[in-house]
């Protein structure tokens, strides 16, 4: 069954920028599905057609099965949206916002209070249910609007930057409750910029940039791709030249350290083998970035040059709203 | 789907905002008339005598009420539904499968309640100054149901149409407050002079204003059936044209 489909999606705004350049994208049930890409690439302007909170130019989205503009309302009864900004009533309590949306879903009052009850204690609020939500931190409005998220129960949970600006502590937990949540059959799409996160929970991954998806794959052939790794060597004793270690990129970053670049084809015994010959002692060893990170960069980049001689992104001349 | 609880939540929520900052909503149009029944009805309204049989005091009392529901109906919904579009938490609504209609019918209900219910305070503080009749019950709570209807969509409308905190407060201050006191609240059409006779004929507030007067104390100078068409018939009007902009997404979707 397909959780979501979405078939030459494009998007222009009022002001004439192109967000999305015909966007195909299929997201399986039960998946949990990283949607990445750089700041201003269109992932919320994706996610907020999907959710109809933006109108789409162009194209068309159906949610498991149901098309968004012709069978709108069982298509929204699937949905649950964590967006990316706050945008609740600020004077409202925790609970009332909760509890609102089970309202406008349709759910019964004593269903509602039951379900709010769960997913605020999930999201560790229990205690703040009658907090002004105005005075909660930046990590636990978060919290709430994922909360608010989960209270109808959606098939497919979709989280815009759900962990920016939450500690260690509860992005932990949330990574654990997401876990649990997909394991328990729900579809996650998810969006990050912390891509260890999304190399560690997703299957599947999509990366868009400028308004096109540039990779569509699953996790494990992506990584698979990665064909050199960079390593990070902290040395024993300061080495006055760069040493040459064969097969290797090797650059000194400072008399101490050194940055190597490790094609799989050598592999760490034979650095090290040749580190030993050389006589060089490392204390210890790090990868220089995740390995999402480095095939991200490279896909990011190469696409933007081809598409665009600067490749930087240029900002819209209106900025965000 | 069963729309009938997300209607009850939204109107549950717009009737709690308006009462929990009953200071703002309440409290005001209970002064402010108490200070014109004493001004105009009693202080001034003893030296002008009647107005077709009724006494100033008793003429005035059905306009002020009326008045006050128009304009309250319409700042409930105008200033509820654009902070609610400001703060973006419209969108709780547009992800969930709520149709436009209930929406709609949702903050137009709200507008309705808090019309109404300044109505009856407006009322009962003119009970102190005056001795309230009703002579046609059917026809007073009609056109004030109707008027609160009229105006919570109007309200509706600005909100939709307002991109800034000072667009909900132009109609409000420029058209409303105008039209409502040049609204024969204060005078019968037959004490203008030639020309204004004619010209507010063009007031559709001096419509409600004389049909909710003949349901309280039989006095009108416009045919109240006519009115009552003319009410129901903009209601239908502005009722399509805030469907069209929802389903448009006007102001609210990008
Ligand atoms: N209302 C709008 N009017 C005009 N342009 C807009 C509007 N909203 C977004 N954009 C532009 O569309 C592009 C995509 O924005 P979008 O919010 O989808 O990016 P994103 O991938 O979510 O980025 P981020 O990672 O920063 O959240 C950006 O260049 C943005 O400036
Ligand atoms: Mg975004």
């Amino acid at each position: 069954m397909t959780a979501l489909s979405i078939s030459n999606l494009k998007k222009t705004y009022k002001n004439g920028f192109v967000a999305l350049k015909g966007v195909d994208l299929e997201v399986q049930a039960g998946d949990f599905f990283a949607l990445l890409g750089p700041n201003g690439a269109g992932k919320s302007t994706a996610i907020g057609i999907i959710s109809s909170l933006v109108t789409a130019s162009s194209g068309s989205v159906s949610v498991f099965g149901y098309d968004l503009v012709k069978e709108r309302e069982q298509a929204k009864s699937c949905i649950g949206l964590v967006p990316q900004e706050v945008n609740f009533n600020q004077f409202d309590t925790v609970q009332g916002i909760v509890l609102n949306q089970a309202g406008y879903y349709g759910i019964p009052r004593k269903l509602a209070l039951e379900r709010t009850e769960i997913c605020l204690k999930q999201m560790d609020l229990w205690d703040k249910r009658n907090s002004i939500s105005r005075r909660l931190s930046g990590g636990m409005k978060r919290r709430v609007m994922i909360a608010r998220a989960m209270v109808n129960a959606p098939k497919l949970l979709i989280l815009d930057e759900p962990t920016a600006g939450v500690d260690i502590e509860i992005r932990r937990s949330m990574w654990k409750l997401m876990k649990e949540v997909n394991q328990q059959g729900t579809t996650i799409i998810l969006t990050t910029h912390y891509l260890e996160e999304a190399e560690s929970l997703c299957r599947n991954i999509a990366i868009i940039d400028q308004g096109k998806i540039v990779e569509n794959t699953d996790m494990v052939s992506l990584l698979a791709r990665l064909n050199v790794d960079h390593f990070v060597l902290d040395l024993a004793e300061p080495l006055a030249v760069v040493p040459v270690l064969e097969g290797c990129h090797v650059e000194r970053t400072s008399d101490k350290v050194l940055d190597v670049s490790v094609p799989k084809a050598v592999g760490l015994n034979q650095l090290f083998s040749q580190l030993s010959a050389k006589n060089i002692k490392v204390l210890s060893l790090k990868n220089k970035s995740n390995r999402l990170e480095q095939l991200f960069m490279d896909l990011i980049d190469s696409k933007s040059s081809q598409n665009n001689p600067t490749p930087q992104i240029i900002p819209s001349p209106n900025g965000r709203e | 789907m069963n729309y009938t609880i997300a209607l009850k939540t939204i109107i549950k929520k717009e009737v709690y905002r308006f009462l929990r900052i009953w200071p703002q909503t309440l409290l005001p149009p209970a002064i402010t008339t108490a200070l014109y029944f004493l001004i105009f009805g009693k202080l001034i309204g003893n030296r002008i005598g009647t107005i077709s049989g009724a006494s100033y005091m008793d003429y005035i009392v059905p306009g002020i009420i009326l008045m006050s529901v128009i304009s309250h109906s319409y700042s409930n919904v105008v200033s509820s539904f654009y902070s609610t579009k400001f703060q973006r938490n419209i969108e709780e609504l547009l992800v969930a499968p709520v149709p436009n209609l209930v929406i709609l019918t949702g903050y137009v209900s709200g507008g309705i309640c808090r019309g109404l219910l300044v109505g009856v305070v407006v009322a009962l503080i003119s009970m102190l100054f005056a001795d309230i009749v009703v002579l046609h019950p059917v026809i007073t709570i009609a056109v004030a149901i109707l008027t609160a209807t009229l105006f919570s969509l109007a309200g509706f409308i600005n909100a939709v149409l307002a991109e800034s905190f000072d667009d909900i407060s132009i109609i409000p201050n420029f058209v409303l407050t105008p039209l409502s006191y040049l609204g024969g609240v204060f005078y019968s059409v037959d004490m203008l002079p030639g020309v204004w006779q004619t010209l507010i004929m063009g007031n559709p507030i001096m419509y409600m204003i004389n049909a909710f007067r003949y349901g309280m104390i039989e006095v009108t100078d416009v045919d109240v059936n006519l009115a009552l068409m003319m009410i129901c018939g903009l209601i239908v009007l502005l009722a399509v044209f805030c469907l069209l902009m929802l389903h448009k997404g006007t102001g609210i979707k990008n």
